[in-house]
Formats: C-alpha cells, structure tokens, sequence
C-alpha cells in the first residue's frame, strides 16, 4: 500500500470488473479463463492448497534444470544394462505382445533376428505369443529411452550420458537413420544388415572416439548451441549431429588403427553420421531424461517427468506420484505423409522421444526452428505460437536452452500437470509416424498431443496423495 | 409460440456477459424470452421456472433457451445470440501471442506490484489466488462459494508469504483511489478501512463521503477514505480467525497518509473480536471498530463515531420522498436486500423491535427460512446476494431478476405491511438500477399503497449519479434513505402505524 500510483490489475473473471477498473484509467490484464477440464475442480483445489506443492514444484525444477549431460562412453546393451537374451526392451509404458501396435511387432521381431532367436523375423510371431523364453520391459524402467519403438536387445550398442555431480547414468541406442529402419518396425534384410554393421563398426569405434576424446561431449551444451541453430532437436538434430560429429571425428581418426578399423570405416562412420540428421536425437533424448529424472519423487510436485508411447498407450509419469503410469489411447498425429501413404496407413503415436518435449524442447521449442514448420504441417506463426502456449502449461523457463526470435526467451519447461488441467491445453509434440502395419517403416512426420485424460487421472492421484 | 433449446458444450462466458447476452437476445425482434446461461442447478431451475424443457446436462455447459413468436425465425434469432456472444475486443497485432489462460501467467506479464481480482466461478477461484500469492501478489477474491478450508488454506498461506488476501466473497476494495469489485467513487483522504463485509464497507464509503462533501461546503477540510480493503464477510469467523484483517491492518498502521482505522464486519465470532481489540489497542494508529452484532453499534452510528473521533459533528443523513401520511398496509416487515450486511443491519435494528424475524442468512439457525422459501407467515428477511443464489447467476446488484419476483410476491401477500430495500450504487454496479427497481415498486404500489423504504447506497460521484437514482426511486412511490439504519427505523416506525398490527 505504500505505492502512490494505483498498480497493474490482472483480472480474471468477469469482465465487467475489467471495465471498470480500466475505466479508471488503471492499466489492466485480463485472463482469458476458461473452466477447467470437467471434474477437475475438487482435485485442482485440493492440490493447489497442498502447502508442499510450491516449494516441491521448484525442489523438481532446480534439479532437472542442474543437470549436465556428458557423453561418457559408448557400449553393447548387455554390458551398460545386463540385458540378457530373451530380454527385450520397448519405448512407453508397459505393454505385452497382445496388446502390441504393428510397428513395435516388427521392431521385436527383427530384434529377436539380429539376436539370433530366430532365423527367420515372422518366426519370432510364436516366439512373443508363447512369451516363455522372451520379456518386455519399459526403456524407462532401465534408465533408457527409446525413439518410435524404442526396441533394445543385448547387443546394440548405447550412448550412455552421466551427470557428473552424482554419477547418475542414462541410455539410448544409436540412430539408424530414416525410411526402413527397425525403430519403424521394419524388419527386412536391409534393416537387419545395417543394425549388423552399426554392432560391428559403428558401435565400437564411436566407443573408440568417446573414450580417446580428452574432454567428453557435453551433450547439455551441444543442446544450447543446437536451438539457436534451427534445432528444436526432436524433429530437427542436423546442427546437433554435426556437432558432434565436429567433437568426435580427430579421435575417431587417431584411435580407430589401434582398433583394427581401416580407413574405409572410418569414412563409412562419417559418412553414415554426417548424412543422418537425425543422428543426434538419440543423444538429446538421454540428456533429457538424464535432466528429468533428477526431477523424480519430490513428493507434492505437478511436474511431469515422463511422457512416452508405445504404439497403443500414452502414459506419463509425475515427479510427485512415483514411477506410476497414467495412461491413455495413443492419438495418430496430423502432418505430411511420405509418397502415397495417408492417414488411414499411420499407426498412434509411438516412442520415448516425448521426453524431448517434457524437457521443454521438440514441439515446446517449435518457434526455434522455423525450417521444418511444414515437415509438421504448419507455419512459422504456428510456431510462435506453439512455443508461447507452452509457457501456459509449464513451470519454469530454462536459462540455458533459449529461443532467439522470442527475445531470447528460455523455453517453456517442467510440464505442470495442473496447469495442462487447468487450461486444457495439452503438450504439443513434433513426431514420426510409423506404419500401422509391422515391417512397412515411415509413413510421414507431424503433430501430435497426448490424450487429454491421462492428466486429470494423474491430478487425480496427486490429490489422494494431499497430506490431510 | 415456439421454444429452442440447445446445450453448447464446451462454451463458456461468465454470469454477467450471459445476462447481457441475454437482455440482448430478448430485444430481438420476435423473441418471447431468452434466456443463455451456464447450466448450473440454480439457473436449471430457473429455466424450468420459465417453462423451458432442457435436456440432460453438466455445468460446464451453456444453454440457450429461446422462446419466440410463432412465425419468427429461429436462426435469426441463434444469430443474435452468437453476435451477442462474439467478443468485442479487437484481437492484438501479433497472432502468435495470446492472451493469458492463467493468473499466474498474466502477473508474470506484468511488473512486480501488480494486484490480481478474481471473480470466476468459487470452485476454481482457489486456484487462481494461489497463483497471485505464489508469485507474492496481493489478490482480491470476489468469487463467493469458496469452501471454508481453501479460504483458511489460502490465507494462511498468504500469512506465511506477508500478501493479503481479500476475500473470498470480498465485493468491495478501494486501493489508492481505484475501486474494485462494487465500489463506490469517494473524496480522497486519510481513513483507512477493512472490512469484512462489502456492501457494510460501501455503507460507510457513502455516509463518510456524504460527511466530506457537507463538511467541504462548510469550509472545512473535508475527510475521505485512503484505502478500503476488503478482507471477506468470514475474516472474523471462529474458523478463519481474523487472518486477512490483521494483515490488512498491519499495512494500514504502516502507512503515514492513514491516520485512523475504521474495521467493520458483519457479526463476528465472539473469540476473534476479543482478540481484534486487544490488538489494535496495540497499533500505532488509532482503530474505531465496527463490528456488527446484537448490542452494537449499527454502521451510521460507526460513521458518526469516526467523524466525532475526528473531531466533526455528524451531519443529518439524508431522506427524500418521505410521505407523512404513510402508513403500514398490514403486520409484516418484508426486508428484500441485495447487500448481505445491510440485510443483517437491518435485521439486527427489526429484532429489537418486533422480537426475532426469519432470514435465509438468519441470526440464529432456528431462525431459517425453510430451504426454498423466501416469503414466510412472519416478518422476513431476505439476502438476494446469499451463496445459495448466487450459483451461476450474476450478484443481484447486476442481475435484478430474483429480487423483483420476490417484491411482486410481497406485495401480493396481504400481510405485507412495509417494504424494505437497498440499492447500491458504485463501479460494478448495473449502470442505471433504478430502472430496474423503479417499475416493480410502481407495481407493488398499484394495488394499495405499501410503504416502500429503500436504503440507496452511493455518492454523487458514482458512475449512475446518485440524484437521479433517487429521484426516479422516489418517482416510484419510495422513500429513499442514505442511511441503511435510518431507513430501517423508519420502516419499523410505519409498522407501528398500521392500525391492528400484530407482533
């Protein structure tokens, strides 16, 4: 009160109060509110008195937003995550063989043949329906991600990122490219021979690099760089690969003789990298998870520190309700199809690289990368305006991960669940499409959004877990 | 005649836009009535009240309810409304930035100092304050129908953080001159005033003005009001336990430019007044307290207790349209109020002189009107701005509707003897209420002469003008006082008049 000008009112009601506060020459900002998600009411009140939430939701965000991520070796999945045969990850929530979409069938069964189960892929259809020599398990319940099918089997190779401060670790396989790739559920000899080379040579002299590179790759850094460059880094990796490529290659080089590699291999792996722009995401996506994991079990956070597909399920995970999944039907994004292939050929959503936009990335830094609005289906004001709803629903801005035509704005981070019930604006996420059926690869790219009732039934749960 | 009812999913506008919406709609030529609204209990009822068959609902649904001429066309008519419904602000240059979908978005828009007024439905009006609070913004709450528990939640909070809430249910604040909610337009000065009570703060804005303006004319520097912070009509409950008063105060004693405190609330919980006074004997500046209750001092008497302790007489408050020769026309008090302590004012003043009468915000539980019934075979009071009907609807001070039926229900009840109103003017407010009130009190007149006493509330500087107000109540056939308290003597006063009146 020791003010002498009357401030600015933010209003949000009735607009009649607006009027005339306005008509009192006071400067006013007027809420555009909107009721809630229905029946979301109670639970939303019940969470905002929740006295541990302010506190819990920046408790989340400092940590996630601390993270540094660096590249610090590069190894077979049985030997970072004791992965034995039989055993199979996937991307998203739990899911069994039954209940698999078509591109997650394929990626499995061309798994199971690049480990030897089966001679055969459509053999490995009786081998998942018997389901007794065989498992599925989450990437996330390894400390992993996954893009599209996100299906790991013991001998890939994997990234694997730590945060220094406290040694914590995550995984990601290695990016086969675009078009027929096993991630796509594509499973033919073409897939099954490149994933053979990517064990034989570029597996083992990327280790080679990472290990003869004095100073390792700052992952979280490259990120910085990259979305200042037309990088939103889920749709768009071309800056980030060359990137790393850049930090790479002198000890690619230098280390590959003591390997046994020859130079053609060398060429190859440079070759194979520098033509995959999206080499890098697979780099991005553990350095996110590596961030929001840090953010997990703060009892009383909104914050989401998960969200992936499996084809079938969307699910997600909250910072405040444990390693529980709060899931729904996957939606089938709208966007571009490849060649002749429609709507009617895409199979629902798929793939742990949502962990890009629950970082504040992909989607949420869709104003950053004006270059693939139309790969997605939209305009450069689309955009704009994508990034800016997404500061609706978030709880923070990053200070390092910032968005040149917005002022240098951070991007929207720390998805709230909350705040997504409050205004009904749900995450929007820049994906691949798979084909429906197993074998067939890409169909397209496009946007896509969570279904809207995984987030009231995880308000739902942070309420019940109000201390009373 | 035909009607059209259909259910908008999804849409959403609030009580007030509706209203207009739907005066708006009903002026189209060939529409019978029109009524758009949200679809909550109350306002379900009063759709099927008006004959309007609606399909299965939730209230998060809109519905548009026409009835019209039997050759008017329905489109046209559903094209009025969907004009009347297109939002009249011009969308900003810039596309890509949209306006704010949360408070705590909007403040972090703003500068720092910022004050957040939130008035959505009471269900979702917790969540908004706790955006202004997190982000250390005072907020003023006008929503009403906010549990008990979210408003001791939120205030203390809001203790812990050293912001004010005001509110919930607070209808009245005046910061620095610029009134908030329903609030009256008033002569600067040095008083400072928290209230837990909206229309008991406007009450005494008027009276305080009214008192500047003659001290003025007189040559003397006037007195005014500073601040007025409202702080919700359950501050000084047992439950709540004065949070959001004591800090209003605390920034009232800080400021120099303030050099007395008036508290006034409706009738508080024994306990917490306790406490008040004993805390306020403590401050630096000097605190009259007006606490309402049986035994105290009514919120004139408060006035004049302010301007004594100032050092001015009280000046003789106000009365037009008084007829001499009046008299009651049967043995009951109808008091039908738009301004809750205004109603428990003047209840408080009846009961000490007819003995207890029946409210739907009675003084005691025992003295409830029965759920549902307004008119009772006693004297009754009624509080049109009670949460109970106020679901869905816009405050009675904008929506007139409910209030009116009742005059008409009065009026026809040969028991009736003394009407009692108020009206209450200021920023808020509907922009000429009197046209509203006027015709139904010329109605409730037209059969035989009920006293009709109304309590205007408002200054001269208010946006209606508070002479014409009065002069077109008093047109109608009222007797129209400034003073809430003085109005009340006098309707009790004709009571006694009417020959065979019955306790």
């Amino acid at each position: 009160m020791s003010q002498t000008t009357a401030p600015t009112v933010v209003t949000c009601g009735a607009d009649m109060f607006a009027d005339a506060v306005a008509g009192q020459a006071v400067d006013v900002e007027r809420v555009d509110w909107r009721p809630p998600m229905p029946g979301t009411e109670a639970d939303l009140a019940a969470v905002a008195t929740d006295a541990r939430r302010v506190e819990a939701n920046r408790t989340a965000v400092e940590a996630m937003l601390g993270v540094t991520a660096h590249l610090v070796d590069v190894a077979p999945a049985s030997e970072v995550l004791g992965l034995e045969k039989g055993q199979f990850l996937h991307a998203g929530p739990p899911i069994e063989w039954e209940r698999a979409s078509g591109p997650l069938r394929g990626a499995l069964m061309g798994g199971a043949a690049l480990e030897g189960l089966v001679d055969d892929p459509e053999d490995a259809v009786a081998l998942f329906e018997s389901g007794s020599t065989v498992s599925l398990e989450p990437c996330h319940h390894r400390s992993a991600v996954g893009p599209m099918a996100g299906v790991v089997t013991p001998s890939m190779w994997m990234w694997v990122l730590e945060d220094r401060a406290t040694g914590r670790r995550t995984y990601c396989s290695l990016n086969e490219g675009l078009g027929k790739v096993l991630r796509y559920g594509a499973y033919n000899d073409e897939v099954l021979t490149r994933l053979r080379w990517m064990g034989d040579v570029l597996g083992p002299l990327l280790q080679a690099a990472v290990r003869g590179t004095s100073e390792a790759t700052d992952v979280t850094g490259i990120l910085t760089q990259m979305l200042q460059m037309g990088d939103e880094a889920h749709n768009r990796n071309r800056a980030g690969t060359l990137m790393l490529l850049r930090d790479l290659s002198p000890a690619m080089v230098t280390s590959a003789e003591d390997g046994g590699f020859a130079a053609k291999d060398v060429a190859d792996v440079l070759r194979f990298v520098g033509g995959n722009d999206h080499f890098f995401l697979n780099l991005a996506m553990p350095a996110c998870k590596l961030a929001l994991d840090a953010g997990r079990d703060v009892p009383g956070s909104t914050m989401v520190v998960a969200m992936a597909r499996n084809g079938t399920d969307f699910g997600i995970q909250v910072s405040g309700t444990g390693d529980e999944w709060f899931t729904g039907p996957a939606q089938v994004a709208e966007g571009l199809f490849l060649g002749d292939f429609g709507a009617d050929d895409a199979n629902p959503d798929i793939g742990d690289s949502a962990i890009t936009e629950t970082a504040g990335i992909g989607g949420f830094a869709m104003a950053t990368a004006p270059a693939i609005v139309r790969l997605v289906g939209g305009s450069v004001p689309d955009a704009l305006a994508t990034t800016r709803r997404m500061h609706e629903i978030t709880l923070a801005e990053n200070p390092r991960w910032s968005v040149p035509v917005l002022e240098f704005q951070g991007t929207p981070t720390g998805i709230d669940v909350s705040k997504v019930c409050r205004t009904g604006i749900l995450p929007q996420i820049n994906t691949g499409m798979a084909g429906a059926v197993a074998g067939v690869g890409q169909v397209g790219a496009g946007l896509v959004t969570p279904p809207a009732e995984i987030f009231p039934k995880a308000l739902a749960a942070l309420a019940a877990r109000v201390p009373r | 005649m035909k009607d059209h009812v259909e259910l908008r999913s999804g849409a959403y506008a609030d009580s007030v836009t509706l209203l207009q919406v739907s005066r708006a709609v009903q002026a189209t030529p060939g529409v019978v009535a029109a009524q758009v609204a949200m679809a909550t209990g109350l306002n379900l009822e009063v759709l099927e009240s008006m004959g309007f068959d609606v399909p299965a609902s939730s209230p998060n649904d809109m519905v548009v309810a026409l009835r019209l001429d039997d050759d008017a066309d329905v489109a046209q008519a559903l094209q009025a409304v969907d004009a009347a419904l297109a939002p009249t602000r011009p969308s900003a240059g810039d596309t890509t930035e949209a306006p704010p979908r949360t408070t705590g978005s909007a403040l972090r828009r703003t500068g720092p100092g910022a004050l957040a007024l939130v008035s959505v439905p009471g269900v979702s009006a917790t969540v908004e304050a706790m955006d202004a609070l997190e982000s250390g913004h005072d907020v003023m709450v006008f929503s009403d129908n906010v549990p008990l528990a979210e408003e001791v939640a939120l205030k203390t909070y809001a203790a812990s953080r050293g912001a004010l809430v005001m509110g919930p249910d607070c209808g009245t604040a005046v910061i620095d001159g610029v009134g908030l909610g329903f609030a009256n337009t008033v002569r600067p000065g040095r008083i400072g005033i928290v209230a837990a009570s909206g229309t008991g703060c406007q009450q005494l804005l008027a009276l305080l003005h009214h008192a500047g303006e003659e001290l003025a004319a007189q040559g003397t520097d006037g007195i005014g009001v500073r601040h007025a912070l409202g702080v919700g009509g359950r501050d000084l409950s047992a439950a709540v336990g004065g949070l959001a008063t004591r800090e209003a105060l605390r920034r009232l004693d800080a400021d120099p430019e303030v050099d007395l405190v008036v508290v006034v609330s409706k009738p508080p919980a024994p306990e917490v007044a306790e406490a008040l006074a004993r805390e306020t004997d403590a401050l630096g500046t000097p605190v009259e307290l007006g606490l309402l209750g049986r035994g105290q001092r009514d919120l004139t008497a408060v006035a004049e207790a302010v301007l004594a302790r100032l050092g001015h007489d009280a000046p003789t408050w106000p009365v037009h349209g008084a007829d001499d020769a009046a008299a009651a026309t049967g043995p009951l008090l109808r008091g039908l109020f738009v301004g809750g302590t205004l109603c428990d004012e003047s209840m408080l003043l009846a009961t000490e002189a007819l003995g207890p009468v029946r409210s739907n915000i009675p003084l005691s539980d025992d003295l409830a009107l029965d759920p549902g019934e307004l008119l009772a075979d006693t004297h009754t009071f009624v509080d049109f701005g009670d949460d109970a009907l106020t679901q869905g609807r816009a405050h009675p001070m904008i929506d007139p509707t409910l209030r009116n039926e009742q005059i008409a229900r009065a009026a026809a009840d040969p028991s009736t003897g003394v009407i009692l109103l108020d009206l209450v003017l200021g920023h808020g407010a509907e922009p000429d209420p009197a046209s509203l009130l006027a015709p139904a009190i010329e109605a409730a007149r037209a059969d035989r002469p009920i006293p009709v006493v109304v309590s205007l509330v408002g200054t001269d500087l208010d946006p209606q003008g508070l002479a014409a107000q009065r002069d077109a109540l008093v047109a109608a056939g009222a007797e129209v006082h400034l003073s809430n308290a003085g109005a009340t003597r006098r309707a009790l006063d004709l009571l006694n008049r009417s020959a065979g009146s019955t306790r």
